[in-house]
């Protein structure tokens, strides 16, 4: 009993809900990776050990599967906090904003950086809750003022919409280059 | 080089800009130097870095306001301030809070740049000295504080910085040319960029975080009398504002440690010392002054081990290498022999940035209380978009946004357990500075033994040591006494 007792103060440590869940993840993820260490890395006989191509993946998938096991270890040792689930289920949330990111990306280079943006902005100012007109505004308005800064003016390196292509001679120029 | 005038629109954007986004809860200098870092590459080094150090240098100041007007720290670190601004907002004081911390801030800032410059030479001494090996060494100690630095949290810190370890080994192996965790995928075979995963880490979990949370707008009220007040009383408390700073200086030089550690070493000196150490935490000034004078010194000196070595401290200098890597000047010893105007030209962006950033400030604090007023879900709206330029930008991949979505959910699930992300970091930089200059020394090893058979080399390693040997003398004793470490929360600041 004072072995465990021991253990567990050695551990023992503030942490939060779902941290176990999360140690696990970490623990899998790390073994699993080690376990491919042989078929996705290359050992060359006759050179030094430091030198192999193998060595950094070793050292650091070893080093975090040995802290991802200590982790875990310290988690379980711990004591358990109340909504677990509930914490997972807000990662898994997150996920939804992960998808507006890449469907936004996804769209830029057809519908074109100004409308995507724009219209990016309106939708997600409407999905997180906001109903006003000002605040509907305002999204709009910083979504073209975000346009206008890194296409516009700082020219930063973005795809020109497809969309543009069937617009108007001279406003197709202005819009392929500028927005 | 500072008479141009792209340099000083740079650095007045920068500073400016950093001010007003160090100001807004939830935004933070990392995030807004993640999503300029692709726009500054097509720009001068000189005009990049004056604009991302103006972020970086300036943002301190800016945090300090809702710190102090409603007890929200701006950015993570200016979360000490609060225990003092705040107190002294409730009893009526929010101005002289407001001055001091600006004062106390300025002060810290030419302090650490002071100290910088006059290092200079001794660093153009020194950094030569620095071959493969001793820069390996560095490097490991860098990673070794990173971990250790994070009390309460070793094991998730450690796990982290050796993910960041394996996540620079994959990919097509410079030397032998050979996959490592490709998978077979194509689009693993350049490896995982820097600074996707930055932007993924810092940026889009940001977005994440604060689209996922509950709509929350910060009510700051406006301020009322003279800002330039605080400058006064800061002289009374010079010795604290020196010390602290000085504080700020040798931690902001030590890989790892930086504005935390400064603060509460500063924090907790102001208090030993004072005549009255029961007001600390109620609205003393001294707290204030320590607390800002400490973390405003680091800037300055993070850029001492970046210059001289190339080894980042912390993630906004590891975000500032891939710059200098971009325009093809690699800091390092070779910096100070061959491109000492651009390290100069630094030294005094750092120091027209802290001026005009006072001036601005005494100003423009009422203009401030009212941006700090941005909802929340708003902020992580316009993150997302400002995000997606960071990404796309690169190198037109859509490929690239998916994998920064993928680390802005671990960076979120990270923010949400209060586990540290800087680890990542440090690890993907340290790590592939670790595995270069590890083999660049090896066929001068011939025994384990002449790794440290140089000077510097051996003081490294006798440092290396030391730093362990400390570290498991402070768990032993903890362990004697029957207390386990607590986390002190310290890593909370960081979803704000």
């Amino acid at each position: 009993m004072s072995r465990v007792k021991t253990l567990q103060s050695l551990f023992k440590r503030y942490r939060r809900p779902g941290d176990i869940v999360f140690a696990w993840f970490a623990l899998i993820v790390s073994v699993l990776l080690l376990s491919q260490i042989a078929d996705q890395t290359v050992w060359r006989n006759g050179g030094k050990l430091f030198a192999q191509p193998r060595f950094w993946p070793a050292v650091s998938l070893g080093g975090m599967a040995l802290f991802a096991a200590f982790h875990l270890l310290g988690s379980a040792l711990s004591e358990r906090l109340e909504g677990r689930w509930q914490e997972v289920w807000l990662w898994i949330t997150a996920l939804e904003y992960a998808a507006w990111f890449i469907a936004y990306a996804a769209a830029v280079p057809y519908a074109g950086y100004l409308p995507t943006t724009l219209l990016f902005a309106l939708a997600l100012a409407l999905r997180v809750g906001y109903r006003k007109t000002s605040t509907l505004l305002a999204a709009a308005v910083s979504a073209v003022i975000i346009v206008l800064l890194f296409k516009t003016f700082l020219k930063v390196n973005l795809p020109s919409g497809l969309i543009y292509e069937s617009l108007p001679d001279g406003l197709r120029q202005i819009m392929l280059t500028y927005f | 080089m500072l008479a141009r005038w792209d340099v000083v629109f740079a650095l007045l954007v920068g500073s400016i800009g950093g001010v007003i986004i160090g100001a807004i809860p939830g935004v933070g200098p990392a995030v807004a130097i993640a999503i300029l870092l692709p726009a500054t590459f097509s720009l001068d080094p000189i005009v990049g870095l004056t604009m991302l150090l103006g972020i970086y240098g300036s943002s301190m100041y800016g945090g300090a306001i809702p710190a102090v007007l409603i007890n929200t720290p701006g950015t993570a670190v200016n979360a000490l301030t609060s225990y003092d601004g705040y107190p002294m907002t409730q009893r009526g004081e929010a101005h002289r809070a407001v001055s001091l911390s600006y004062s106390a801030s300025f002060w810290g800032g030419i302090f650490g740049i002071l100290c910088l410059i006059l290092l200079s030479p001794v660093l153009a001494m020194i950094a030569p000295m620095f071959g493969s090996r001793e820069i390996f060494l560095a490097a490991l100690l860098g990673i070794i504080l990173v971990i250790l630095a994070h009390r309460g949290q070793i094991f998730a810190a450690g796990l982290l910085a050796m993910f960041g370890i394996f996540l620079q080994t994959v990919g097509l192996d410079a030397v032998t040319y050979t996959q490592r965790f490709t998978f077979g995928q194509s689009f693993l075979s350049s490896g995982v960029n820097l600074i996707v995963v930055v932007l993924g880490l810092f940026a889009l979990s940001q977005a994440f975080f604060l689209l996922s949370a509950p709509d929350s707008s910060p009510d700051a009220k406006p301020v009322t009398g003279r800002m330039g007040a605080g400058i006064k009383e800061l002289l009374k408390h010079k010795r604290v504002a020196t010390v602290a700073s000085g504080f700020g200086v040798i931690l902001g030089m030590i890989p790892g440690t930086g504005e935390f550690t400064a603060q509460f070493m500063s924090y907790t000196y102001a208090q030993k010392t004072s005549k009255d150490p029961d007001s600390f935490g109620k609205g003393s000034p001294e707290g204030l002054i320590a607390s800002e004078a400490a973390n405003n010194a680091v800037p300055a000196a993070a850029m001492i081990p970046l210059l001289a070595l190339g080894i980042p401290g912390e993630a906004l200098t590891a975000m500032m290498l891939s710059v200098f890597y971009v325009h093809n000047v690699i800091p390092g010893p070779q910096l100070f022999q061959n491109n000492i105007d651009l390290v100069y030209g630094l030294y005094f962006a750092l120091i027209a940035l802290n001026v005009i950033v006072m001036v601005f400030l005494l100003f423009a604090t009422n203009l401030l209380t009212k941006i700090i007023r941005v909802p929340t879900r708003f902020l992580g709206v316009l993150i997302l978009l400002l995000s997606f330029v960071g990404v796309y930008s690169l190198r037109n991949s859509l490929t690239d946004c998916m994998i920064a979505a993928g680390f802005g959910v671990l960076g979120l699930i990270l923010k949400r357990l209060n586990l540290p992300i800087v680890p990542i970091i440090l690890g993907m930089v340290l790590g592939g500075i670790m595995e270069v200059k590890l083999r660049s020394s090896l066929p001068r090893l011939k025994t384990p033994l002449d790794m440290i058979d140089r000077p510097i080399a051996a003081i490294i390693f006798g440092i290396i040591v030391l730093v362990l040997a400390l570290h498991v003398r402070t768990l032993i004793k903890e362990w004697r006494a029957h207390q386990p470490e607590e986390d002190h929360d310290l890593h909370d600041s960081q979803t704000r």
